[in-house]
């Protein structure tokens, strides 16, 4: 989890933040001024100061906010001065835009304000569409405005060059004052109330918030153009009302509500992603016709409000088709405000306490939470005296309830339920005299076992009537029990305090706070305090009573087994039923039996046999496979049904898998599979991981012979093991330093735990992807574009190939372990470009899809997408706050545990980072260093001796200069020309191979390259149908490949394996196919286990230092035996 | 060995040579071979058994055959119990390997359950398990586990993956530092000379003065009979999984490493064999 700050302000206006990984409110020193009032968004917060001026905060991010303006110098060609910046009336200017129309000088570019800096000064940019230009950065043109190319021919009449300079939002972690100017000058009057929300309106542009303000005449202000990259926005606009405003809450979706001063509250309609202020309002009564309202706070799908009277209210019937809601119900608890933060979590002040409430079990599905729970943390000038205290915001909703009031154990209580309906046989086998002896244990043990409180965890909460069928006169009297019980509950957690230094809230904003169910859940009410159970004993070592217990159990052993080991072991026979996808057509599934048998074999290892029952043509046949020839268990996504694939080496070559269908027999399997070939732990450094399509981790543990020349292990020998989580790439590297990135560019570094397909279920780790269906239209003379297709078209809602129906309605999640998270949207970020209302259009289906309407376009499609999101455990912890579209890790290098290890990653934006502070024992790192680039990047690979390539979005690639352990991050990038009219996509580095994969799927080797010129000369085409590219320790070369040809099928994304690979020959000369059929990513960068090799005796053991010495490029191809001798002996085969 | 998580591996890794003999009044076909079998401490008769069953039905007619339960020297086993305990408590002190006789007839209804499939066993097996987390915790580790955590449970149990098993049971083996222990100890003391089946009491790890109770402190409570007096030799054995541990054992530390799959502590107190 991500850290996040809750925000508060004092009675005396002093802001606090509270770090969910932090201990303490500390307060935010910084503020000149005394506050009102916050609102928080995770990458800033908003404030008013008592000079009723709004102030905005930006937190520092590794990353800084850097925006690159641009100009363009334009000359045209005379015989007399050759290109001059004399140019023709009719031209554009000498100074232009990309465009020609606007006038852009280079002192026309300010600053927007004081809170922002230059990088440096104005400089040509030489890069033109991914090739270098020659010097100048000049682009010719046979005219203005034409197509531009980068070469001068006989024919170019004009030219032109970009000119780029950088400014940085330079006032993060300060208060920034933001000038209350609209559109006609400074604002009538100050300002009262702010909000700030609606990030999930529209992800372009990034970063986009929608600020709402008040004014103290009750007016109610819109701020314009905040994002990314201009945080502090652009001006006010006012919006109209149907009366005085008091205050206002905006949600991070398009939920806006606002209260008026008589007490009622409105709505906003009309927010839409062209229209984020809306349109209209609409008017809902108090909760309370006597009381009116005063305060209002939204979520994405609820609406919390406070009436005059410091009630609090939830809205029921709260969604995106109706803002407004159904009704009012009352609940427990009195507040002075209350606050929606993130996932719905809601905070609050109460009136009797003045202290920080945050609502307990607020879930998607019971919205409206359990109980109020107070948030006693001391602020950081109060910890000195009180050392004890230590609840962070993550822990205190979860620690170990009170005690409950001690009862009187001699009263009986009625028995247990929970406990006595599951132990039925208990009491069926239990004789008339036991019945009374269990009774009297049951009726000792019921005081302290109360059901209720079992099922609720939490005594508090059984005070709380379900929350669906309150009606007001029965709050009233919840009222006074709930308030009571909150009271004691303050009272036996407010120790920290004394009296009078008990810090008095005034408002409170969780917008920027992460705490979520998941993070409350995976801190259970016992997790605070638990302990594991190796450090219990641990005192106990040496006692003799221990001593006696391991002697006694090794003479047990002894006695009654060592003696009979001749004994069959028991053959343990799961046996049930299954689906099985029959092997002949029609294809489907069918019902099986299935029996498995296990058995110890007479070295005590494990194995098995499973074998599938099936009717052919009434006549009864039987399908097996042997556990120990299994090589992976592959889970298939499937919406309805938990299926997975079996593949055995003859099955793999076949494309051909035993497809099933079945609920927990995978876990079974893959536990039975690991066992048979004796592998447990975690994996070993050396390992190989892969990931498919489906986002599944597996990892394979590589034999000493796999890079073995000339005979290695076949491919598709290979033993893979799933790991827990989900990711959409991982990459590591021989000191077991590995990372993945997910499907929602979140970073995660592995913990080093897990391997089996139980032991890792340590961390909860949730993904975020999206489905997408199309909507196709055919256009008619008569009504314009319809949804009334030709005979012949595809589906009106389809997948993207059209071929399959996908509705809004029938469309599913990928698999039912995905759970929707958002409603359909329409997506415009597909590529071809789209219209304001997501539309694309094409002269006919399938056609390549433009984004605007042409004569010559009959139909037109768009992409809805929804998003679902996965939750599940592996042995991953996340690496905070930036996502990653890719991460790269050095080959070998550091073998001390505190030597830094080179890491670089591309955040998903297109910054290069640089991580610093991993080292094995720390693998998450410390903090990003940004390099910086002139355009987003794509991809990047450190190789051996510290060569870093990256290859650009525009498909170009680029070598960093000097990269070392005393300048990490290098000091300068060189542009490296793609191959002919090919645009790359990705790189690996290996120990001196550099490798390339093109959008077009080639796969291109780096020609020529020396120590001296580390750039190499040339790319070399080595084939074709390559999806990823892995290249290894030992220049091993590993690729995702397409199109692989089976005896049953053709298999898209398979394992394949570049055989022939040699120091002289780094191109190799086939290759070998392996697991295939959904694989998307592999790194075999941790294999550095050499094969078993004759040594070449007349080479000298020179160049020891080109390993480890990382100044030093890479020896020259010929030297290249010596170093491959050298690995041997150091590094080489540690198994 | 030097790690208490060897412990736990031995003590599920434990075996009992058996030797099963079909019932001499069983009609048969043929002679009926007796048959060997490495038995598991910690599972059940019925869940291991399969091959058993196999073995003799193929000398017995299919009219001949009812419900199959077992017997040792004249007591029906109890399948309900673990196979080890049923060993501890009946056989401690016999010759192996443990013979068994196996009945297909007259099932003695008053003495044994019906196990008409594993689920009836998943079920025992199940609810033993809560009962004992309803002791230790509350029922909040229980509770908070979902159905597939269950399901884990049971399947490492009946698949006999270690692994598996503790993997979650070690979820329900843990507790707040604090507190030094669990709420109590879910355990079951069984004596052979008595007509109950089965001493069940509700005991706490720590004593009220912060003392850590023993086996010795859990007997002197619940049976100080077993418990041997200064001058007379002992008169009863206190077996755990064929082994005896001290009385000064700390009963928490028994609790979490000694304990069976079902997280019951099972104590036999036999008699010591007075040779």
């Amino acid at each position: 989890m991500s850290v996040s700050l809750l925000w508060a302000v004092d009675v005396y206006g002093r802001v606090y933040s509270l770090s969910t990984g932090g201990q303490q409110w500390e307060q935010c020193h910084d503020a000149v001024l005394e506050f009102k009032r916050v609102t928080a968004v995770q990458q800033c917060c908003w404030g008013i100061a008592c000079d009723h001026h709004i102030y905005l905060n930006v937190h520092s991010s590794d990353v800084p906010i850097r925006y690159q303006e641009e100009t363009y110098e334009n000359q045209r060609w005379n015989p007399k001065d050759n290109f001059s910046d004399h140019l023709l009336p009719s031209d554009r200017w000498h100074w232009s835009d990309i465009t020609g129309l606007e006038h852009q000088p280079l002192d026309s570019f300010l600053l927007p304000s004081t809170n922002w800096e230059w990088e440096g000064d104005w400089y040509i940019d030489e890069n033109f569409g991914g090739e270098p230009t020659e010097k100048g950065g000049w682009t010719y043109a046979l005219d203005f405005p034409a197509t531009y190319i980068k070469d001068k021919k006989w024919n170019s009449c004009v030219r032109r060059r970009r000119w780029i300079r950088y400014r940085r939002y330079k006032a993060t972690d300060t208060w920034a004052k933001i000038p209350s100017e609209g559109h006609s000058g400074p604002l009538p009057d100050p300002f009262n109330d702010i909000s700030c929300g609606g990030w999930e309106i529209s992800e372009e542009p990034r970063g986009r918030l929608s600020l709402w303000a008040v004014s103290l005449q009750g007016k109610v202000w819109f701020r314009e153009g905040i994002h990314h990259h201009s945080p502090e926005g652009e001006g006010w606009e006012e919006v109209s009302l149907p009366g005085e405003v008091v205050q206002i809450s905006c949600g991070p979706g398009d939920l806006v509500w606002a209260v008026l001063w008589e007490g009622q509250l409105i709505v906003r309609e009309g927010i839409t992603r062209d229209c984020p202020q809306g349109s209209s309002w609409v008017v809902v009564d108090s909760p309370n016709p006597e009381a009116g309202a005063i305060h209002v706070a939204v979520g994405d799908n609820v609406v919390w409000a406070v009436t005059k009277d410091n009630k609090v209210w939830f809205r029921r019937g709260i969604n995106s088709h109706n803002p407004c809601g159904s009704g009012w119900i009352g609940m427990v608890g009195e507040m002075v405000m209350v606050n929606v933060g993130l996932n719905d979590q809601v905070w609050g002040i109460s009136c009797v306490d003045r202290a920080v409430y945050f609502r307990q079990g607020v879930t998607s599905s019971e919205l409206s939470g359990k109980a109020w729970k107070a948030v006693n943390v001391p602020r950081d000038g109060d910890i000195r005296s009180h050392s004890s205290a230590s609840i962070s915001i993550g822990a205190c909703p979860s620690s170990p309830p009170p005690e409950p009031p001690p009862i009187d154990p001699d009263v009986p209580k009625p028995r247990i339920p929970k406990v006595t309906s599951d132990s039925f046989i208990s009491e069926m086998l239990s004789d008339r005299e036991v019945k009374q002896e269990g009774a009297t244990a049951a009726t000792t043990a019921s005081p302290s076992i109360p059901e209720e409180e079992v099922a609720l965890g939490e005594p508090e909460a059984m005070c709380l009537p379900p929350w669906s069928n309150v009606d007001l006169e029965e709050t009233q009297t919840h009222l006074a029990v709930g308030l009571s019980s909150v009271a004691t509950y303050t009272l036996c957690q407010g120790e920290p305090y004394g009296a009078d230094e008990h810090p008095l809230w005034a408002w409170v904003s969780g917008g920027g706070c992460g705490v979520n169910f998941w993070t409350l859940l995976s801190l259970p009410a016992l997790a605070s305090s638990v302990q594991s159970m190796s450090l219990s004993i641990s005192p106990a070592q040496t006692a003799a009573w221990r001593k006696q217990i391991f002697e006694q159990l090794s003479e047990r052993s002894k006695r009654e087994m060592d003696h009979f080991k001749h004994y069959e072991q028991s053959v343990w026979v799961k046996k049930g039923t299954m689906q099985w996808w029959r092997d002949w057509k029609p294809h489907k599934w069918v019902d099986v039996r299935f029996a498995l048998e296990q058995f110890s074999g007479p070295e005590g290892n494990q194995d098995g046999i499973l074998f599938l029952y099936y009717n052919f043509n009434e006549e009864k046949k039987y399908l097996h496979a042997f556990i120990n020839e299994v090589t992976i268990l592959v889970p298939v996504l499937n919406d309805s049904k938990h299926t997975f694939a079996i593949y055995t080496a003859e099955r793999t070559k076949q494309r051909w898998p035993i497809r099933l269908a079945a609920a927990t027999e995978l876990a079974l399997l893959s536990v039975s599979c690991c066992d048979s070939r004796g592998i447990q732990g975690p994996p070993s450094k050396q390992a190989i991981w892969s990931v498919t399509c489906k986002g599944d981790i597996f990892v394979c543990e590589p034999s000493p012979s796999l890079e073995a020349c000339p005979y290695p292990t076949p491919c598709d020998q290979m033993f893979w093991r799933q790991v827990g989580g989900h990711l959409r790439l991982v990459e590591c590297n021989s000191l077991g330093v590995v990372w993945g990135v997910g499907y929602d560019h979140t970073a995660w570094v592995y913990t080093g735990y897990g391997g089996g397909f139980f032991q890792d279920n340590i961390f909860t780790q949730t993904d975020v992807k999206c489905v997408y269906i199309y909507e196709n239209q055919r256009w008619n003379p008569v009504t314009g574009y319809t949804n009334r297709g030709l005979p012949t078209d595809r589906y009106m809602w389809s997948d993207a190939t059209g071929l399959q129906e996908c509705t809004k309605a029938n469309a599913k999640p990928p698999s039912p372990h995905w759970t929707w998270v958002a409603d359909w949207t329409i997506d415009y970020g597909i590529s071809g470009g789209t219209d304001r209302e997501g539309w694309q259009y094409a002269a006919d289906f399938p056609r390549s899809y433009h984004g605007h309407k042409t004569l010559k376009d009959f139909v037109r499609r768009r992409r809805w997408a929804r998003k679902c999101k996965l939750t599940t455990t592996g042995p991953w912890q996340e690496v905070p706050p930036i996502p990653l579209s890719d991460v790269t890790i050095v080959l070998c290098g550091a073998q001390s545990s505190v030597e830094p290890i080179p890491l670089w990653a591309i955040s998903n934006k297109g910054d290069v980072l640089c991580r610093l502070g991993v080292t094995l024992l720390t693998p998450a790192g410390t903090s990003w260093l940004h390099v910086g680039t002139d355009q987003p990047f794509k991809s990047i690979s450190i190789g051996g001796a510290n060569q870093v390539w990256a290859i650009a979005r525009d498909g170009s690639a680029f070598y960093r200069g000097s990269v070392s352990s005393e300048s990490p991050a290098g000091d300068c990038w060189y542009h490296i020309p793609c191959p002919e009219r090919q645009k790359l996509q990705q790189v690996s580095v290996g120990r001196t191979s550099v490798y390339t994969v093109d959008q077009n799927g080639n796969l291109w080797f780096r020609q020529g390259l020396t120590p001296s010129y580390p750039q190499g000369s040339s790319w070399e085409h080595i084939c074709n149908n390559v999806r990823k590219v892995s290249v290894g320790p030992l220049d091993q070369v590993w690729i995702i490949a397409d199109k692989v040809q089976g005896s049953h099928s053709l298999s898209c994304g398979t394992v394949c394996h570049r055989l022939g690979v040699q120091p002289m020959e780094p191109k190799g000369q086939s290759w070998d196919y392996g697991i295939g059929g959904g694989w998307d990513h592999i790194t075999v960068r941790g294999n550095s286990i050499e094969a078993p090799r004759v040594r070449m005796p007349s080479l000298t053991p020179s160049l020891t230092s080109s390993l480890t010495d990382p100044l030093r490029p890479p020896p020259p191809r010929s030297l290249l035996p010596v170093m491959v001798t050298e690995m041997e002996n150091g590094n080489a085969v540690r198994c | 060995m030097a790690d208490d998580k060897d412990v736990l591996r031995d003590v599920w890794f434990g075996r009992i040579p058996t030797c099963f003999t079909l019932y001499q009044d069983e009609i048969t076909e043929r002679e009926a071979e007796p048959f060997y079998l490495l038995l598991p401490r910690m599972s059940y008769l019925t869940l291991v058994t399969d091959k058993v069953k196999k073995h003799f039905l193929k000398v017995m007619k299919a009219e001949d055959i009812e419900e199959m339960w077992f017997d040792f020297e004249g007591t029906s086993l109890k399948w309900h119990y673990p196979i080890g305990l049923l060993f501890d408590l009946h056989a401690s002190n016999t010759a192996l390997p443990w013979s068994i006789t196996v009945h297909f007839k007259n099932f003695p209804k008053c003495d044994l359950l019906h196990c008409p499939s594993n689920s009836v066993i998943e079920a025992h097996f199940m609810s033993s398990i809560k009962e004992a987390d309803a002791l230790k915790h509350k029922s909040q580790v229980i509770n908070d586990m979902q159905k597939k955590d269950h399901k884990q449970l049971w399947m490492g149990l009946q698949n006999d993956k270690f692994d598996q098993f503790w993997a979650m049971n070690r979820k329900l083996m843990e507790y707040p530092t604090e507190e030094g222990g669990f709420r109590y100890i879910p355990f079951r003391i069984y004596l052979t000379m008595s007509d109950r089946p089965f001493i069940q009491k509700l005991f706490r790890p720590i004593s009220p003065d912060g003392h850590t109770h023993t086996l010795g402190d859990l007997l002197k409570e619940v049976y100080p009979v077993a418990i041997p007096n200064d001058d007379e030799s002992k008169r009863y054995q206190v077996v755990i999984h064929g082994i005896e541990p001290l009385l000064e054992t700390p009963l928490q530390w028994l609790s979490e490493h000694l304990s069976h799959p079902d997280n019951f502590l099972h104590i036999s107190v036999i008699p010591a064999p007075s040779d």
